[in-house]
């Protein structure tokens, strides 16, 4: 079996993104799916900083200190971009504007609860930022993670051991094993992304039962 | 006449008591008030509530005004960042008090503050250990907890060109929580990298009106 790649795995992410949406990415793998948004298509990415419109990168020389993105990195404004406070950018989020949030996870079930934010550990400084807001605002969360921990244990579970960031919100998760998506009556097999995986390894790795629908 | 400019950082901060509950804007670096939180370190108020969306950064601005032990209490939604040492260390030793609040329910709750509205119901957090404890309620199928307002005794904030009627505008994303901390504080102070004259600001350009600020010093 090969599994994807942390660049493959966002461009699996970028190609179910349609033209026109607003989408907000997660900081780490999620960041990387903006390198991968096929051409053809105009996306508007938010920040929860207060930005829509995000650009790549600036070239060495070329960052602003007063323009960066969620993860305090320097970015550049696309032209038609624009800027707003935190309350108007969050209520984007809350209100239901942001067609798709793409986040990291350590856990998701397979009821949609996902837990991002926390390990759960005692002596852990807690740190939250905008998580819980995207979690329970945007139309459609996606979630993005290596399907196993080091351990070799799914990080898609029956219910989530660590702290969660929301409850019953994940729409689609994509792993460096397959594509899945979370329904009411339990989690869809939608691709196996990772070469040479059959369903029976899968299910057997994933452990929550998978419903599998032929390819149409 | 109406003249908000300040001569001085510190005639801007002098009445500025122990105890007080201070709001500074910024985001990481974007925004951040230095000039008036060097002074705020050096006219010696202490034991401050501060709301901020981090717990400050190396050993500048907050994470010096933290590190001095002026701050009691924090209220921010992400303190942990890889320098975060001054915050890091105060709070395992148990000496500061943290509030955790979501990114989008401290904007709001300072919003509201401004806006006059006495609590609200976001769908935020609902389900998770933020919430515990909180009010909650189900309205329209959908679950939501109740936050209060923050209200501050004073803000720090900075702008890029201010009138001297206060009236501000901001450059790119350094206005993140500038303007709704401007409006939940008595008392708003701005730094400025500009003072212009009265009706050199395009009025469709101002994003605070000189309604919601006290104070201006301009950047030397």
């Amino acid at each position: 079996m090969k599994p994807l790649n942390r660049n493959q795995i966002a461009a699996r992410v970028a190609r179910d993104i349609p033209n026109g949406a607003y989408v907000n990415l997660g900081i780490g793998l999620p960041t990387l799916v903006a390198n991968h948004i096929p051409k053809d298509r105009e996306i508007i990415l938010h920040s929860e900083n207060g930005v829509l419109g995000i650009g790549p990168k600036p070239a060495p020389g070329e960052e602003d200190e007063d323009l960066i993105d969620a993860g305090k990195s320097p970015v550049t404004l696309l032209t038609g971009g624009a800027f707003f406070h935190h309350a108007d950018s969050f209520g984007m989020i809350r209100g239901g504007h942001i067609d798709i949030c793409v986040l990291g996870a350590f856990q998701v079930s397979a009821a949609g609860d996902i837990a991002n934010w926390h390990t759960g550990e005692p002596d852990a400084i807690p740190a939250v930022g905008g998580a819980m807001d995207l979690a329970a605002g945007a139309k459609q969360v996606f979630v993005t993670m290596e399907h196993l921990t080091k351990q070799g244990e799914s990080k898609i579970v029956e219910r989530c051991s660590y702290p969660l960031t929301g409850v019953r919100c994940v729409k689609r998760i994509y792993t460096d094993l397959a594509v899945i998506d979370v329904r009411p009556d339990g989690l869809h097999l939608v691709e196996i992304v990772a070469e040479g995986l059959s369903f029976d390894e899968l299910q057997r790795l994933n452990r929550v039962p998978l419903k599998f629908r032929a390819a149409a | 006449m109406i003249n908000k400019f300040f001569a001085t950082c510190e005639a801007a901060l002098a009445d500025m008591p122990d105890g007080a509950t201070v709001m500074i804007g910024g985001f990481g670096g974007a925004g951040m008030p230095t000039l008036l939180i060097d002074c705020l370190i050096a006219r010696g108020a202490t034991g401050l509530t501060v709301v901020n969306n981090n717990a400050g950064n190396a050993d500048t601005g907050l994470a010096a005004l933290i590190g001095a032990g002026r701050v009691r209490k924090i209220l921010c939604s992400f303190p942990r960042q890889a320098d975060s040492w001054h915050f890091d260390k105060l709070y395992r030793a148990g000496k500061l008090e943290l509030e955790l609040v979501p990114q989008g329910t401290l904007a709001e709750r300072i919003r509201a503050a401004g806006a006059g509205i006495g609590a609200f119901f976001t769908p935020t957090a609902f389900g998770t250990r933020l919430a515990e404890g909180k009010e909650t309620r189900r309205i329209g199928g959908r679950d939501y907890v109740l936050e209060y307002p923050i209200h501050a005794d004073y803000a720090l904030i900075k702008a890029d060109r201010a009138d001297r009627w206060g009236n501000l505008t901001y450059r790119k994303t350094a206005r993140n929580f500038a303007p709704i901390m401007a409006a939940a504080a008595k008392c708003t102070v701005v730094q400025v990298r500009e003072t212009v004259e009265l009706g050199e600001l395009d009025p469709e350009t101002i994003v605070t009106p000189g309604i919601f600020v006290k104070r201006v010093i301009r950047l030397h």
